[in-house]
């Protein structure tokens, strides 16, 4: 499992960081979502992979840490996420708007000299 | 407590200054006036405090455990340039009251003025080393701001910045200095630094220290190599020019080298650096004034001279120097304001300050010329005047001079030529704008200005002659105290009489003056050209503007052959830099697996993540000329995503996950019309070749993705260590009163870093709403898209007064109009178990705003905003407001910021309830996250309104 849940992670930072290499706006901001996913996903793993074992308490069980998976790292990614979507809400119209201005969607804002 | 008074009454009066009404000239005079007034009363009611207790402190503590705090301290010393800075002040606004015109903005000058007089009460008054520094700062702020104060001129613009430049890295160059000054001794305070005076100098760093606070004295006293700025200010109103530029800001750094004289003088680097600066000054600058065409340029240059005295006399290591030094300060200050206000007087009636074209103003202003001349006399060194007095001190003291045979004959001739120069420069000044004939092609007939304005001058020159005849009586135990100050017990005898019999200084006096003469009567009067001789080509100003140059492009190349101007190749070189480094780290401490045991592998969920994986290429292989595959690709890998997240016993971040991933998608796909349309026929751009550089950027996200992919399995395989996760268990019931021990964390255990994200988030929804009301869409997105008219030959779009549109949209629209209130329920639902169940406030929030989104996208904003009003800005506020109150409750209650509060009770009718402080921060958060979300959707769909407007607007042209 740990296995498949790193190569994940590679997968989707490693696309999410071509993609960042790439000349056009929107390439970038989708590069940014799939590199948000997978760190979301490492600093998730942090906390260790465990099946059946939510952070909720069970009355019947009671409050022993030792049943219960790492709840820290759910709570950084929560706001993380929420958070990764106002940051790509904000890029998107910040790329719109330069689109709109340079009348290009290169990321430096014109395109680049032909040979 | 006088003293803070005495600190913050300018400030104030500055504040109000800058809110009246830009006619109210009479106002604002009167306030300054009485502001200055105020603070010299103060000052003088303080002196028999100084005398008799020598210093008087005041010590605000503002942070103990840093040591900072607001630190006063007023001796004698600080008295003298207190009295100085507030009366000088009084008399120049008065003067300033008659001299600027009903045109100009006058709250402007009041308020940097007396914005001014604080800061440098702040430098004389700190018993803080920083302090002062910082103060001293706000002097050279506020002068920029002054002889900008014409900033449609273009001289003053340049000489501001001159100015600043010079004077600010000047007081970089002295907080260095006074950082290290500290450090040496121990602490900042100014007690302390001047008792370490022997500890200082014996220190290794001493020359460093030295070269530091010189550099900033002498580039505030405009002493050479620095002195060109000081010229350059004089395109300020003259009242200015009176005020920081001759008598208070450029003695500041004079002030600071007697201030620290005990500490750093008596070494022979003083000597050199402080006595040459000052000698050097005094004479080029005194040649330089013979010279000047501006009536005001002879003053600047006059005034650099004479600082070069003062300067000259402080690096002389000896206390009858210094004691001269003081009173040339004082002496210095009245003399020139009092001339600089002639000088605006004459630039005031008769429209020119121009030496060649001024001529016997004496018969049209006797008043003025008068005084002036008196003044002119003072500053020449005539006896009986108050100039006269420090001169011969000055003069003695290079007589008795303490350094080798060659120096002690070298410095008197030295300082005779300077008194030459000065006498020469005064008498030319004196003769050609009062004596003679009447010059006849004025701009304005020449006539007395009003009274007033004339009377700081009047009583200026008042003193001078005052002091300069009865000097024990007038200004003897001042000076004394003020030099005592300084010096402690070790202060000398001296005399301040006139008559000392005949000896060497008088004889220097006597050829100073005789040569003064002969040099103005044989060579000056007749002299026509506007030139300097010798001196011609050594220009200062050029000299800092080809170094100003010089910087600016030098840092541009250096930043263009450092760096990239495209993003691509910066981002590149980020990556590069983040893999290498994370490599040469493997290095030393080795990366290997750990001994944890990894779970048996589930088929289905490396199916999931065969699936997940070929999204994720998928996007990056499409989001080039397929965006709308992409966007699907991306949903793809977000939702393995959240499926992982659920099978590793996170269920609120799978929630989070998947209702994020609906708004994302939506969010994406409404930015999607606004972006240009690119097809694969476009070649790719120059340089190296595209297959090239896509292969490179290849094998670089690849590298980082498996680096990153072996540090996560690296991690994965090692035991848990014991975080902070076990009190959060264990405590989350009984502490938090909640099951999802998550939940808990993020309203209760964390409340306080989720209040911050959440007014993130809501600054983010405010910042895109903003930026798009200024939105400008490119010209060729404009017209409606291609697809949204070939559906059926006609807009799909629904009628505003129409219940359900027709067509094809009618039965997603029946839909999602049952859907909104069962979306409301849920999302109300997730809200309120989520402290005990998996859910909670930004679940509930991202449902409800998806739900509300939906209606957009089926009904089209039209229908939907003529019949839902939904204000996502109220939303964002009042989740805030919730959020801040459930914190503030916790307060009333006794206890921190967002301690959480809990009731439980039996209600009638309605049962067993419970209530908590936290629900209502919970509730904050979600009616947040609805106002941003929508906020955000919202505002970006609106922009296909505007396009409508325009294409109505320009007649409906495709």
């Amino acid at each position: 499992m740990e296995f498949v849940f790193a190569l994940a992670i590679g997968v989707m930072s490693g696309s999410g960081i071509y993609l960042l290499l790439r000349p056009r706006t929107f390439q970038v901001i989708m590069g940014l979502s799939l590199l948000s996913y997978a760190v979301n996903l490492f600093i998730f793993g942090m906390g260790r992979l465990r099946s059946g074992a939510a952070p909720v308490l069970d009355t019947v069980r009671g409050a022993d840490p030792a049943l219960y998976t790492d709840p820290v790292p759910q709570a950084l990614v929560l706001t993380a996420i929420v958070i990764g979507f106002a940051v790509t809400a904000l890029l998107l119209v910040v790329l719109l708007a330069a689109r709109g201005l340079t009348g290009t969607d290169h990321v430096d804002g014109r395109e680049p000299e032909r040979e | 407590m006088e003293l803070l008074l005495l600190l913050f009454l300018p400030f104030l009066g500055s504040l109000c200054a800058a809110f009246l009404p830009s006619n109210a000239r009479n106002a604002e005079a009167w306030l300054a006036g009485v502001v200055s007034l105020a603070a010299t009363a103060i000052a003088v009611s303080l002196y028999p405090q100084v005398a008799l207790e020598g210093v008087v402190r005041l010590n605000l503590p503002w942070a103990p455990a840093l040591g900072l705090g607001i630190s006063l301290r007023m001796d004698g010393f600080a008295w003298l340039f207190a009295l100085l800075v507030t009366g000088m002040g009084t008399l120049v606004v008065i003067y300033a009251r008659y001299y600027m015109s009903p045109s100009d903005p006058v709250p402007r000058f009041f308020s940097f003025f007396l914005a001014f007089m604080g800061a440098m009460l702040g430098v004389v008054l700190s018993g803080h080393l920083i302090q002062m520094v910082m103060f001293w700062e706000m002097t050279s702020l506020s002068s920029f701001m002054l002889i900008a104060y014409w900033h449609h001129r273009s001289e003053a613009r340049r000489g501001a910045r001159m100015a600043l430049i010079v004077t600010g890295s000047g007081g970089l160059a002295l907080f260095g200095g006074v950082l290290l000054l500290g450090h040496i001794a121990g602490g900042y305070d100014l007690d302390r630094v001047l008792a370490a005076g022997p500890l200082i100098q014996a220190h290794p760093w001493y020359p460093t220290v030295l070269t530091l606070v010189a550099l900033g004295a002498l580039t505030k006293s405009a002493q050479f190599p620095f002195h060109f700025w000081l010229p350059h200010a004089m395109s300020a109103p003259t009242p200015v020019s009176a005020y920081l530029h001759s008598a208070t800001m450029v003695k500041a750094g004079v002030f600071l080298l007697a201030r620290l004289w005990p500490v750093l003088a008596g070494t022979d680097a003083w000597f050199w650096i402080v006595g040459g600066a000052g000698l050097c000054s005094l004479v080029l600058a005194g040649y330089l004034a013979m010279f000047q065409q501006d009536m005001k340029g002879v003053l600047a240059y006059s005034t650099i001279s004479h600082l070069g005295l003062i300067t000259l006399l402080l690096g002389m290591n000896s206390e009858l120097a210094l004691v001269a030094a003081v009173f040339h300060i004082a002496n210095h200050a009245t003399f020139k304001a009092s001339l600089f206000m002639a000088a605006g007087i004459v630039d005031h009636e008769t429209g020119t300050r121009d030496l060649g074209r001024l001529s016997g103003l004496a018969r049209a202003m006797p008043l003025t010329a008068a005084l002036a001349i008196v003044a002119a006399a003072a500053m020449a060194g005539v006896p009986l005047l108050n100039g006269f007095l420090s001169k011969e001190m000055f003069f003695a003291e290079t007589v008795f001079l303490d350094r080798p045979d060659w120096q002690r004959i070298a410095l008197p001739l030295a300082a005779t030529l300077a008194g030459i120069f000065s006498v020469a420069y005064s008498l030319r000044l004196i003769q050609r704008v009062f004596l003679g004939e009447l010059a006849r092609d004025l701009p304005h007939a020449p006539h007395e200005p009003t009274r007033w304005m004339l009377l700081p001058s009047a009583l200026l020159v008042t003193a001078c002659v005052l002091v300069g005849v009865v000097p024990e009586l007038i200004v003897g135990p001042y000076l004394r105290t003020a030099t005592g100050a300084i010096l402690g017990a070790d202060a000398p005898a001296y005399s301040l009489a006139i008559w000392h019999g005949i000896n060497t200084p008088l004889l220097m006096s006597l050829v100073a003056l005789g040569g003064g003469v002969l040099l103005h009567g044989a060579f000056l009067v007749r002299r026509q050209e506007t030139t300097v001789p010798l001196l011609e080509t050594i220009d200062g100003r050029q000299l800092f503007d080809a170094l100003l140059k010089g910087l600016t492009t030098g840092a541009a190349r250096m930043l263009l052959g450092l760096s990239s101007p495209r993003l691509q190749m910066q981002l590149l070189l980020v990556f590069a830099v983040a893999l290498g480094g994370a490599l040469l780290l493997t290095r030393p401490f080795g990366i290997g697996w750990g001994a944890r045991p990894p779970q048996p592998l589930d088929p289905a969920f490396a199916l999931l993540w065969v699936v997940g994986g070929a999204c994720a290429i998928g996007v990056a292989w499409q989001a080039k000329y397929h965006r709308f595959a992409a966007i699907a690709f991306a949903g793809g890998a977000g939702l393995a995503t959240s499926l992982t997240f659920v099978w590793f016993s996170a269920p609120d971040l799978a929630l989070t996950q998947l209702t994020v991933e609906v708004v994302t998608t939506v969010l994406i796909l409404l930015g999607l019309r606004w972006l240009p349309r690119r097809d694969e026929r476009i070649a790719g751009p120059g340089g190296a070749s595209p297959s090239l550089r896509r292969s490179r950027d290849i094998l670089l996200a690849g590298a980082c993705g498996l680096g990153l992919s072996a540090l996560v399995y690296a991690v994965l395989t090692r035991p848990v260590v014991d975080g902070i996760a076990h009190f959060f268990v264990a405590n989350a019931l009984p502490l938090g009163g909640g099951l999802n021990v998550v939940n808990v964390i993020l309203v209760d255990f964390r409340g306080f870093d989720t209040f911050g994200e959440i007014t993130v988030l809501g600054i983010v929804a405010l910042t895109v709403y903003a930026l798009l009301r200024r939105f400008r869409p490119a010209p060729e997105s404009i017209p409606l898209p291609r697809q949204q008219h070939e559906q059926d030959g006609q807009p799909s779009r629904c009628h505003q007064d129409a219940l359900l549109p027709s067509g094809a949209m009618m039965l997603p629209a029946v839909l999602v109009r049952l859907l909104l209130p069962l979306a409301m329920l849920a999302s109300l639902f997730f809200l309120l178990r989520g402290h005990n169940a998996p859910g909670g406030g930004f679940v509930g929030g991202l449902i409800l705003a998806t739900a509300v989104i939906l209606q957009y996208i089926v009904g089209g904003t039209l229908w939907v905003e003529s019949r839902l009003r939904i204000h996502p800005l109220y939303w964002i506020a009042i989740g805030l407001l919730l959020a801040a109150v459930a914190g503030i409750g916790g307060a009333l209650a006794g206890t921190p910021f967002l301690t959480s509060q809990a009731w439980h009770g039996m209600l009638p009718l309605v049962g067993e309830v419970h209530l908590s402080s936290v629900l209502l921060f919970d509730l904050g958060v979600y009616m947040l996250v609805v106002g941003a979300t929508v906020l955000m959707l919202v505002a970006i769909a609106h922009q296909s309104l505007r396009s409508h407007h325009h294409k109505a607007a320009t007649g409906g042209a495709r």
